[in-house]
Protein backbone atom coordinates (compact mmCIF):
# COMPACT_ATOMS: atom_id res chain seq x y z
CA UNK A 1 0.00 0.00 0.00
CA UNK A 2 1.51 3.34 -1.22
CA UNK A 3 0.80 7.25 -1.74
CA UNK A 4 0.65 8.04 -4.70
CA UNK A 5 -0.14 11.97 -4.88
CA UNK A 6 -0.60 14.84 -2.43
CA UNK A 7 -2.03 18.23 -1.78
CA UNK A 8 -1.68 20.94 0.31
CA UNK A 9 -2.86 24.50 1.01
CA UNK A 10 -1.24 27.34 2.70
CA UNK A 11 -2.00 27.57 6.10
CA UNK A 12 -3.32 31.04 7.05
CA UNK A 13 -6.55 32.79 8.68
CA UNK A 14 -8.27 33.83 6.04
CA UNK A 15 -12.20 33.32 6.24
CA UNK A 16 -12.65 30.29 3.51
CA UNK A 17 -15.64 27.37 4.01
CA UNK A 18 -14.18 24.21 5.10
CA UNK A 19 -15.26 22.31 1.80
CA UNK A 20 -13.70 24.94 -0.24
CA UNK A 21 -10.19 24.48 1.69
CA UNK A 22 -10.80 20.45 1.43
CA UNK A 23 -11.51 21.06 -2.07
CA UNK A 24 -7.93 23.22 -2.65
CA UNK A 25 -6.15 20.38 -1.28
CA UNK A 26 -7.48 18.27 -4.02
CA UNK A 27 -6.79 20.40 -7.26
CA UNK A 28 -2.84 19.24 -6.82
CA UNK A 29 -3.39 15.65 -6.29
CA UNK A 30 -4.97 15.80 -10.36
CA UNK A 31 -1.79 17.55 -11.17
CA UNK A 32 0.69 15.45 -9.81
CA UNK A 33 -0.73 12.19 -10.60
CA UNK A 34 -0.35 10.56 -13.91
CA UNK A 35 -3.42 9.49 -15.52
CA UNK A 36 -5.70 10.14 -12.28
CA UNK A 37 -9.47 10.21 -13.61
CA UNK A 38 -12.04 11.05 -11.00
CA UNK A 39 -13.36 7.41 -11.76
CA UNK A 40 -10.52 5.89 -10.09
CA UNK A 41 -11.21 6.87 -6.63
CA UNK A 42 -13.28 4.69 -5.33
CA UNK A 43 -13.28 6.06 -1.66
CA UNK A 44 -13.20 9.65 -0.13
CA UNK A 45 -12.50 10.27 3.49
CA UNK A 46 -12.92 13.89 5.02
CA UNK A 47 -10.77 14.35 8.42
CA UNK A 48 -11.91 17.13 10.38
CA UNK A 49 -13.41 18.56 13.63
CA UNK A 50 -15.54 20.62 12.03
CA UNK A 51 -19.26 20.13 12.67
CA UNK A 52 -20.28 20.12 8.90
CA UNK A 53 -22.63 16.92 8.03
CA UNK A 54 -22.11 14.78 5.15
CA UNK A 55 -18.40 16.82 4.35
CA UNK A 56 -17.19 13.46 2.57
CA UNK A 57 -20.33 13.71 -0.36
CA UNK A 58 -20.16 17.38 -0.14
CA UNK A 59 -16.49 17.81 -1.44
CA UNK A 60 -16.48 14.37 -3.32
CA UNK A 61 -19.35 16.00 -5.55
CA UNK A 62 -17.27 19.56 -5.28
CA UNK A 63 -14.49 17.38 -6.94
CA UNK A 64 -16.80 15.41 -9.35
CA UNK A 65 -16.43 11.93 -7.97
CA UNK A 66 -18.82 9.73 -7.17
CA UNK A 67 -16.36 7.08 -4.71
CA UNK A 68 -17.80 3.92 -3.60
CA UNK A 69 -17.31 4.86 -0.06
CA UNK A 70 -17.47 8.55 2.01
CA UNK A 71 -17.44 9.74 5.41
CA UNK A 72 -15.93 11.86 7.60
CA UNK A 73 -13.17 10.83 10.44
CA UNK A 74 -12.60 12.89 13.47
CA UNK A 75 -9.94 11.85 16.39
CA UNK A 76 -9.15 15.70 17.20
CA UNK A 77 -5.84 16.47 16.63
CA UNK A 78 -4.58 13.27 14.90
CA UNK A 79 -7.89 12.93 12.61
CA UNK A 80 -6.04 13.64 9.68
CA UNK A 81 -3.49 9.53 10.16
CA UNK A 82 -7.02 8.31 11.59
CA UNK A 83 -7.88 8.68 8.13
CA UNK A 84 -4.65 7.72 6.44
CA UNK A 85 -5.13 4.50 8.50
CA UNK A 86 -9.20 3.91 7.77
CA UNK A 87 -8.24 4.19 4.01
CA UNK A 88 -5.17 1.83 4.47
CA UNK A 89 -7.56 -0.85 5.98
CA UNK A 90 -10.34 -0.46 3.21
CA UNK A 91 -7.96 -1.06 0.11
CA UNK A 92 -6.17 -3.87 2.34
CA UNK A 93 -9.53 -4.98 2.87
CA UNK A 94 -10.05 -5.20 -0.95
CA UNK A 95 -13.13 -3.19 -1.11
CA UNK A 96 -11.14 -0.47 -2.86
CA UNK A 97 -8.34 0.20 -4.61
CA UNK A 98 -7.79 3.44 -4.24
CA UNK A 99 -8.69 6.05 -1.59
CA UNK A 100 -8.47 10.03 -1.47
CA UNK A 101 -7.92 11.32 1.89
CA UNK A 102 -8.55 15.03 2.83
CA UNK A 103 -8.01 16.87 5.81
CA UNK A 104 -8.71 20.63 6.98
CA UNK A 105 -9.72 22.82 9.96
CA UNK A 106 -10.55 26.19 10.89
CA UNK A 107 -9.37 28.27 13.61
CA UNK A 108 -13.08 28.14 14.93
CA UNK A 109 -13.26 24.22 15.51
CA UNK A 110 -15.15 22.74 17.89
CA UNK A 111 -12.08 20.43 18.14
CA UNK A 112 -9.95 22.71 19.83
CA UNK A 113 -10.63 21.99 23.46
CA UNK A 114 -12.18 18.63 24.93
CA UNK A 115 -15.36 19.54 27.08
CA UNK A 116 -16.27 16.31 27.85
CA UNK A 117 -12.88 15.41 29.98
CA UNK A 118 -14.67 16.56 33.66
CA UNK A 119 -11.32 15.23 35.42
CA UNK A 120 -9.69 18.67 34.01
CA UNK A 121 -12.50 20.98 36.01
CA UNK A 122 -11.72 24.49 35.07
CA UNK A 123 -8.40 23.44 33.28
CA UNK A 124 -9.53 22.23 29.80
CA UNK A 125 -7.65 24.55 27.64
CA UNK A 126 -4.33 22.72 26.61
CA UNK A 127 -1.83 25.12 27.87
CA UNK A 128 -3.05 23.36 31.21
CA UNK A 129 -1.73 19.53 30.39
CA UNK A 130 0.78 21.11 28.73
CA UNK A 131 2.10 22.75 31.97
CA UNK A 132 1.52 19.64 33.50
CA UNK A 133 3.69 17.39 31.15
CA UNK A 134 6.30 20.48 31.22
CA UNK A 135 6.39 20.66 35.07
CA UNK A 136 6.68 17.26 35.75
CA UNK A 137 9.41 16.84 33.07
CA UNK A 138 11.68 19.80 34.43
CA UNK A 139 11.04 18.37 38.13
CA UNK A 140 12.69 14.07 36.87
CA UNK A 141 14.76 15.49 34.28
CA UNK A 142 16.12 19.32 35.22
CA UNK A 143 14.20 20.09 31.93
CA UNK A 144 14.65 24.25 31.48
CA UNK A 145 12.42 26.76 30.15
CA UNK A 146 15.20 27.65 27.76
CA UNK A 147 15.53 24.11 26.76
CA UNK A 148 11.88 24.03 25.26
CA UNK A 149 13.16 27.31 23.27
CA UNK A 150 15.31 25.42 21.49
CA UNK A 151 12.03 23.85 20.52
CA UNK A 152 10.38 26.61 19.19
CA UNK A 153 13.51 28.66 17.62
CA UNK A 154 14.30 25.56 16.06
CA UNK A 155 10.67 24.64 14.42
CA UNK A 156 10.05 28.06 13.50
CA UNK A 157 13.52 28.10 11.77
CA UNK A 158 12.63 24.98 9.26
CA UNK A 159 9.44 26.56 8.59
CA UNK A 160 10.98 29.14 6.92
CA UNK A 161 11.45 26.98 4.23
CA UNK A 162 7.79 25.57 3.67
CA UNK A 163 6.19 27.93 1.96
CA UNK A 164 2.25 26.46 3.53
CA UNK A 165 3.36 27.28 7.09
CA UNK A 166 1.85 29.70 8.71
CA UNK A 167 4.66 31.43 10.44
CA UNK A 168 7.11 33.24 7.68
CA UNK A 169 9.68 34.87 10.25
CA UNK A 170 12.35 33.51 12.53
CA UNK A 171 12.20 34.03 16.15
CA UNK A 172 15.46 34.42 18.51
CA UNK A 173 15.88 32.42 21.49
CA UNK A 174 15.53 35.74 23.65
CA UNK A 175 12.25 36.57 21.32
CA UNK A 176 10.85 33.20 22.54
CA UNK A 177 12.06 33.19 26.25
CA UNK A 178 10.51 36.83 26.49
CA UNK A 179 7.18 35.94 25.22
CA UNK A 180 3.93 36.13 27.04
CA UNK A 181 3.66 33.83 29.89
CA UNK A 182 0.35 31.80 29.73
CA UNK A 183 1.23 30.05 32.42
CA UNK A 184 4.42 29.24 34.62
CA UNK A 185 5.62 26.78 32.25
CA UNK A 186 4.07 27.46 28.84
CA UNK A 187 4.71 30.37 26.92
CA UNK A 188 3.05 32.28 23.81
CA UNK A 189 5.79 30.96 21.50
CA UNK A 190 6.14 27.54 22.94
CA UNK A 191 2.32 26.84 21.83
CA UNK A 192 1.25 25.79 17.99
CA UNK A 193 -1.30 27.66 16.33
CA UNK A 194 -4.56 26.93 15.20
CA UNK A 195 -5.42 28.13 11.80
CA UNK A 196 -7.07 27.31 8.18
CA UNK A 197 -5.83 24.68 6.26
CA UNK A 198 -6.37 21.37 4.48
CA UNK A 199 -4.00 18.73 2.99
CA UNK A 200 -4.88 15.48 0.60
CA UNK A 201 -2.83 12.34 -0.13
CA UNK A 202 -4.00 9.69 -2.90
CA UNK A 203 -3.41 6.08 -1.22
CA UNK A 204 -3.21 3.21 -3.54
CA UNK A 205 -3.22 -0.80 -3.74
CA UNK A 206 0.51 -2.06 -4.51
CA UNK A 207 -1.34 -3.21 -7.84
CA UNK A 208 -2.36 -0.23 -9.18
CA UNK A 209 -0.03 2.88 -7.75
CA UNK A 210 2.16 2.81 -10.18
CA UNK A 211 -0.52 4.10 -13.08
CA UNK A 212 -0.52 7.16 -10.74
CA UNK A 213 3.09 7.59 -9.94
CA UNK A 214 6.45 6.09 -10.77
CA UNK A 215 8.11 5.75 -7.54
CA UNK A 216 5.07 5.77 -4.31
CA UNK A 217 6.09 5.88 -0.87
CA UNK A 218 5.11 3.02 0.90
CA UNK A 219 3.38 2.66 4.30
CA UNK A 220 5.16 -0.24 5.81
CA UNK A 221 4.41 0.30 9.56
CA UNK A 222 1.15 1.62 11.58
CA UNK A 223 0.91 2.06 15.09
CA UNK A 224 -2.60 3.50 17.47
CA UNK A 225 -3.16 3.44 20.68
CA UNK A 226 -5.67 5.04 22.19
CA UNK A 227 -5.16 5.38 26.14
CA UNK A 228 -8.19 6.83 27.19
CA UNK A 229 -10.19 10.45 26.51
CA UNK A 230 -9.19 11.85 30.05
CA UNK A 231 -5.79 13.64 30.53
CA UNK A 232 -5.90 12.09 33.99
CA UNK A 233 -4.86 8.76 32.82
CA UNK A 234 -2.28 9.16 31.63
CA UNK A 235 -0.29 8.19 34.87
CA UNK A 236 3.64 9.19 33.98
CA UNK A 237 3.21 12.65 33.24
CA UNK A 238 6.98 12.46 32.04
CA UNK A 239 6.25 9.97 29.38
CA UNK A 240 2.94 9.80 26.66
CA UNK A 241 1.97 6.09 26.73
CA UNK A 242 -0.09 5.97 23.99
CA UNK A 243 3.11 7.32 21.97
CA UNK A 244 4.89 4.64 23.33
CA UNK A 245 2.48 1.68 22.59
CA UNK A 246 1.36 2.85 18.70
CA UNK A 247 5.43 3.01 18.20
CA UNK A 248 6.31 0.14 19.16
CA UNK A 249 3.50 -1.95 16.93
CA UNK A 250 4.65 0.71 14.12
CA UNK A 251 8.25 -0.27 14.47
CA UNK A 252 7.27 -4.11 14.61
CA UNK A 253 5.09 -3.52 11.80
CA UNK A 254 7.58 -1.98 9.93
CA UNK A 255 11.01 -3.98 11.03
CA UNK A 256 12.44 -0.65 11.50
CA UNK A 257 14.12 0.54 14.28
CA UNK A 258 14.81 4.26 15.66
CA UNK A 259 18.18 4.20 14.31
CA UNK A 260 16.90 3.72 10.13
CA UNK A 261 14.49 6.39 10.72
CA UNK A 262 16.16 9.28 8.18
CA UNK A 263 13.21 11.92 9.04
CA UNK A 264 10.22 12.40 11.10
CA UNK A 265 7.56 14.59 11.89
CA UNK A 266 6.76 14.78 15.43
CA UNK A 267 3.76 15.71 16.89
CA UNK A 268 4.74 19.46 18.54
CA UNK A 269 1.80 20.71 19.88
CA UNK A 270 3.38 22.37 22.55
CA UNK A 271 7.40 22.83 22.50
CA UNK A 272 7.39 20.01 25.56
CA UNK A 273 5.86 17.52 23.14
CA UNK A 274 8.75 17.45 20.80
CA UNK A 275 11.24 16.95 23.75
CA UNK A 276 8.99 13.73 25.48
CA UNK A 277 8.03 12.66 22.02
CA UNK A 278 11.96 12.26 21.19
CA UNK A 279 12.43 10.03 23.88
CA UNK A 280 9.38 8.03 23.39
CA UNK A 281 9.39 7.47 20.01
CA UNK A 282 12.84 6.10 20.70
CA UNK A 283 15.29 9.15 19.37
CA UNK A 284 16.94 9.94 22.20
CA UNK A 285 17.35 8.44 26.02
CA UNK A 286 14.50 9.44 28.59
CA UNK A 287 15.73 12.74 30.02
CA UNK A 288 17.82 14.03 26.95
CA UNK A 289 15.56 14.47 24.54
CA UNK A 290 16.14 18.33 25.14
CA UNK A 291 19.84 17.90 25.05
CA UNK A 292 18.73 16.28 21.37
CA UNK A 293 16.84 18.99 20.32
CA UNK A 294 19.78 21.77 21.05
CA UNK A 295 22.38 19.59 18.93
CA UNK A 296 19.82 19.89 16.16
CA UNK A 297 19.57 23.50 16.40
CA UNK A 298 23.47 24.00 17.02
CA UNK A 299 23.79 21.97 13.64
CA UNK A 300 20.94 23.18 11.36
CA UNK A 301 20.01 19.34 11.45
CA UNK A 302 16.21 19.48 9.94
CA UNK A 303 15.57 15.45 10.87
CA UNK A 304 12.86 16.18 13.20
CA UNK A 305 10.20 18.31 12.34
CA UNK A 306 11.61 19.76 8.91
CA UNK A 307 8.57 21.44 7.50
CA UNK A 308 8.39 23.52 10.63
CA UNK A 309 6.52 20.99 12.95
CA UNK A 310 3.29 22.60 14.14
CA UNK A 311 5.03 25.57 16.07
CA UNK A 312 6.44 26.76 12.49
CA UNK A 313 3.67 25.44 9.96
CA UNK A 314 0.47 26.14 12.46
CA UNK A 315 -1.95 23.40 13.63
CA UNK A 316 -5.10 22.81 11.41
CA UNK A 317 -6.10 20.23 13.43
CA UNK A 318 -7.74 17.46 10.91
CA UNK A 319 -5.34 19.04 8.41
CA UNK A 320 -2.50 18.53 10.62
CA UNK A 321 -1.71 14.52 10.02
CA UNK A 322 -2.18 14.80 6.44
CA UNK A 323 0.30 17.34 5.94
CA UNK A 324 3.24 15.67 8.25
CA UNK A 325 2.52 12.90 5.88
CA UNK A 326 3.02 15.10 2.91
CA UNK A 327 6.32 16.11 4.46
CA UNK A 328 7.62 12.92 4.71
CA UNK A 329 6.07 11.93 1.07
CA UNK A 330 7.94 14.58 -0.20
CA UNK A 331 11.43 13.85 1.96
CA UNK A 332 11.31 10.14 0.84
CA UNK A 333 11.05 11.01 -3.12
CA UNK A 334 13.67 13.59 -3.20
CA UNK A 335 10.87 16.50 -3.71
CA UNK A 336 11.35 18.48 -0.20
CA UNK A 337 13.40 21.22 -2.13
CA UNK A 338 15.52 23.47 0.69
CA UNK A 339 14.36 21.34 3.19
CA UNK A 340 14.95 18.00 1.98
CA UNK A 341 17.20 15.46 3.87
CA UNK A 342 19.69 14.06 1.86
CA UNK A 343 18.65 10.32 0.76
CA UNK A 344 16.08 9.70 3.03
CA UNK A 345 14.54 6.54 2.98
CA UNK A 346 12.54 6.03 5.77
CA UNK A 347 10.48 8.30 7.71
CA UNK A 348 8.20 8.12 10.50
CA UNK A 349 4.89 10.11 11.51
CA UNK A 350 3.50 10.56 14.82
CA UNK A 351 0.64 12.72 15.40
CA UNK A 352 -1.71 12.52 18.68
CA UNK A 353 -4.77 13.95 20.38
CA UNK A 354 -6.05 15.75 23.62
CA UNK A 355 -2.70 15.51 26.00
CA UNK A 356 -1.86 12.33 24.10
CA UNK A 357 -4.76 10.33 25.13
CA UNK A 358 -4.20 9.17 21.60
CA UNK A 359 -1.38 8.28 19.19
CA UNK A 360 -0.67 6.96 15.58
CA UNK A 361 2.43 6.37 14.41
CA UNK A 362 3.22 5.64 10.32
CA UNK A 363 6.54 4.39 8.93
CA UNK A 364 6.70 5.03 5.44
CA UNK A 365 9.67 3.94 3.13
CA UNK A 366 10.49 5.13 -0.32
CA UNK B 1 -27.12 18.72 34.78
CA UNK B 2 -27.14 15.36 35.29
CA UNK B 3 -26.54 13.64 39.44
CA UNK B 4 -22.95 13.94 39.10
CA UNK B 5 -23.19 17.57 38.29
CA UNK B 6 -26.10 18.37 40.22
CA UNK B 7 -24.19 17.50 43.16
CA UNK B 8 -21.11 19.24 42.15
CA UNK B 9 -22.87 22.42 42.27
CA UNK B 10 -24.26 21.30 45.81
CA UNK B 11 -20.44 21.28 46.90
CA UNK B 12 -20.92 17.39 47.19
CA UNK B 13 -18.03 15.39 45.25
CA UNK B 14 -19.56 11.89 43.99
CA UNK B 15 -17.81 9.12 42.46
CA UNK B 16 -19.39 5.96 40.91
CA UNK B 17 -18.58 3.01 42.10
CA UNK B 18 -19.81 -0.66 40.81
CA UNK B 19 -22.34 -2.30 43.00
CA UNK B 20 -20.73 -5.86 41.16
CA UNK B 21 -16.98 -5.54 41.33
CA UNK B 22 -16.32 -2.15 43.85
CA UNK B 23 -14.39 -0.77 40.44
CA UNK B 24 -14.23 3.52 41.10
CA UNK B 25 -15.38 4.30 37.35
CA UNK B 26 -13.91 7.81 36.50
CA UNK B 27 -14.68 10.52 35.38
CA UNK B 28 -18.31 9.05 36.39
CA UNK B 29 -20.71 7.07 34.20
CA UNK B 30 -24.26 5.29 35.07
CA UNK B 31 -22.35 1.89 34.30
CA UNK B 32 -19.13 0.11 35.34
CA UNK B 33 -16.54 0.29 32.51
CA UNK B 34 -14.89 -3.16 33.71
CA UNK B 35 -17.88 -5.76 34.05
CA UNK B 36 -21.23 -2.96 32.73
CA UNK B 37 -23.11 -3.58 36.24
CA UNK B 38 -24.95 -0.69 38.03
CA UNK B 39 -22.87 1.57 40.10
CA UNK B 40 -23.79 3.64 43.11
CA UNK B 41 -23.38 7.10 43.70
CA UNK B 42 -20.69 8.39 46.83
CA UNK B 43 -19.12 10.80 48.25
CA UNK B 44 -15.13 11.00 47.80
CA UNK B 45 -12.80 11.41 50.22
CA UNK B 46 -11.75 14.99 50.87
CA UNK B 47 -8.21 14.10 51.01
CA UNK B 48 -6.15 14.01 48.31
CA UNK B 49 -2.25 13.62 47.13
CA UNK B 50 -1.00 16.43 45.06
CA UNK B 51 0.76 14.65 41.79
CA UNK B 52 1.32 17.81 39.97
CA UNK B 53 1.05 21.71 40.11
CA UNK B 54 1.60 24.82 38.11
CA UNK B 55 0.55 28.61 38.23
CA UNK B 56 -1.24 31.18 35.86
CA UNK B 57 -1.21 35.06 37.28
CA UNK B 58 -0.05 33.65 40.07
CA UNK B 59 -2.56 31.68 40.97
CA UNK B 60 -1.95 27.68 41.24
CA UNK B 61 -3.86 24.63 39.33
CA UNK B 62 -2.61 20.90 40.17
CA UNK B 63 -3.58 17.57 39.43
CA UNK B 64 -4.68 16.26 42.76
CA UNK B 65 -5.18 11.99 43.18
CA UNK B 66 -7.88 11.03 45.54
CA UNK B 67 -8.29 7.30 46.90
CA UNK B 68 -5.25 6.44 44.52
CA UNK B 69 -7.30 6.48 41.28
CA UNK B 70 -9.52 9.19 41.12
CA UNK B 71 -7.39 12.51 39.21
CA UNK B 72 -8.75 15.82 38.59
CA UNK B 73 -7.20 19.39 38.22
CA UNK B 74 -8.27 22.14 40.19
CA UNK B 75 -6.99 25.13 41.67
CA UNK B 76 -5.13 25.45 45.15
CA UNK B 77 -5.82 28.35 47.42
CA UNK B 78 -2.84 30.20 49.62
CA UNK B 79 -0.35 28.26 48.17
CA UNK B 80 3.41 28.31 49.24
CA UNK B 81 5.74 25.39 48.95
CA UNK B 82 4.04 23.08 47.16
CA UNK B 83 5.37 19.72 46.87
CA UNK B 84 4.68 16.71 44.94
CA UNK B 85 3.30 13.61 47.16
CA UNK B 86 1.82 16.09 49.69
CA UNK B 87 -1.57 15.95 50.82
CA UNK B 88 -4.24 18.29 49.99
CA UNK B 89 -7.89 18.64 51.08
CA UNK B 90 -10.93 20.17 48.73
CA UNK B 91 -12.28 22.85 50.70
CA UNK B 92 -14.90 23.52 47.45
CA UNK B 93 -16.45 22.34 44.65
CA UNK B 94 -18.73 23.28 42.42
CA UNK B 95 -20.49 23.71 38.41
CA UNK B 96 -21.23 25.92 36.36
CA UNK B 97 -20.81 24.26 32.65
CA UNK B 98 -17.09 23.24 33.88
CA UNK B 99 -16.35 21.49 36.99
CA UNK B 100 -14.72 23.07 39.47
CA UNK B 101 -12.65 21.94 42.33
CA UNK B 102 -10.95 24.02 45.07
CA UNK B 103 -7.70 22.84 47.32
CA UNK B 104 -5.54 23.87 49.93
CA UNK B 105 -2.59 22.41 51.58
CA UNK B 106 -3.00 20.47 55.01
CA UNK B 107 -0.97 18.58 57.35
CA UNK B 108 -2.72 15.37 57.99
CA UNK B 109 -1.74 14.35 61.86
Amino acid sequence: MGIAATGLTKFTKNDVPIELLMGSSVKPIFNEATNLEHKDIEVVLTSTNANNKYLANIVSEFCGISPKIAHSVESLCNSGTNCIVSAYAYILSGLAKTALVIGAERTDSPGLVLEWDKSRGQYKHPIYWSSMFTSAHMRKYGTTMENLAYVSAKNHRNALDNPHAYFEREYSLEEIMESKNLTTHVRLLDCSMPCNGAGAVLLASEDVITKFVDSPVWITGIGQKATSAGFTKNNDLTSMSSTIHSAADAYQMSGKKPVDVDVAELHDAFSICEIIELEDLGFSKKGSGAAYVKQLYDTNNRKINPRGGLIGSGHPLGATGIAQTIEIFQQLQGTARKRQIHNSKVGLVHNMSAASTSSTVLVLES
Amino acid sequence: MNKFEKELKNNNFLCSQCTNCDKIVWPPSEFCSKCFSDVIWRPVSKYAKLVEFSSKDNNYFCIAEFEDSIRVMGSVENASDLHVGQTLVLINCDYDGREKFVFKSVSRT
